[in-house]
């Protein structure tokens, strides 16, 4: 075994450097939220299967001021995801071509967005029907 | 000629997941959240009981309901498993089979536990 130890730069913080990869690094960090808030739907489906009382117990879980500060947070972290995801998607999908023309970024990014906003919407007037 | 021996990856697969989990909730979570964590609980400008246990049981057994519950849980999963996964490397964690096994395991056995209780609340 060979003693040397050679010197090598670190690279902690490597992305504090340049505001593009702090960008970088909070969006990346959001699937973070994702994963808490599908654990939180998780453990209510669980719940639910385990009965009346047990769903119960959950739905006051949800109305503790903790949680409900919780997915204050969550929705900004998660909009804050759906942006970057439609941000990002110009440069993530293949070029889609419409009529011979090549879909600009800004399409792509303005259309994502418009149907989050549309399908917000929609869950919102199904949540209304269904009572 | 493709050699025959050629090991097809399995990369596909989980980037597959993750672009359908984070489409799904980009599109899906906030307004998910809105109602789940702060519009039913504060009972704010939604119905009351509008997540009640009649309600809710419906849902889960009707087929669309059921379909949804289980694409949200588990793809929201895959696809945050897939992302911190791949930024272990970027905080100096040189992610291996531990990693692997801990992102992608949590997300496939939450898959399994969500379409077994899914299963068993019935149709």
């Amino acid at each position: 075994m060979s003693k040397r130890r050679p010197y090598v730069r670190s690279m902690d913080g490597w992305w504090r450097k340049n505001p593009f990869y702090v960008e970088y690094m909070i969006h990346e960090c959001t699937a973070l939220f994702v994963a808490a808030y599908a654990f939180v739907l998780l453990v209510g489906l669980v719940r639910l299967g385990q009965g009346e009382a047990a769903w119960n117990g959950w739905l006051d879980a949800l109305r503790s001021p903790v949680s409900v500060a919780f997915h204050v947070v969550f929705l900004a972290v998660i909009a804050y995801h759906t942006y970057t995801w439609f941000v990002i998607m110009p440069i993530t999908l293949p070029p889609i071509i419409i009529g011979g023309k090549t879909v600009g970024p800004g399409v792509i990014t303005g259309g994502g967005l418009l149907a989050a906003v549309v399908v917000s919407l929609v869950m919102l007037a199904l949540v209304w029907r269904i009572v | 000629m493709m050699k025959a021996g050629l090991k097809r990856s399995n990369a596909p697969i989980f980037w597959g997941l993750f672009g359908a989990g984070g489409m799904l909730s980009a599109l899906f979570g906030p307004v998910l959240v809105f109602i789940t964590g702060i519009a039913v609980p504060l009972g704010l400008l939604l119905p009351k009981g509008a997540m009640s246990y009649p309600k809710m049981q419906a849902f889960a057994q009707n087929f669309i309901g059921k379909s949804f519950i289980f694409a949200v849980i588990a793809l929201f999963l895959w696809f945050a498993a897939h992302r911190i996964f791949h930024s272990l490397h970027e905080i100096g964690i040189h992610a291996g089979l531990g990693a692997k096994l801990i992102c992608y395991g949590s997300a496939f056995a939450s898959t399994v536990i969500a379409a077994y209780v899914l299963l068993v609340l019935g149709f």
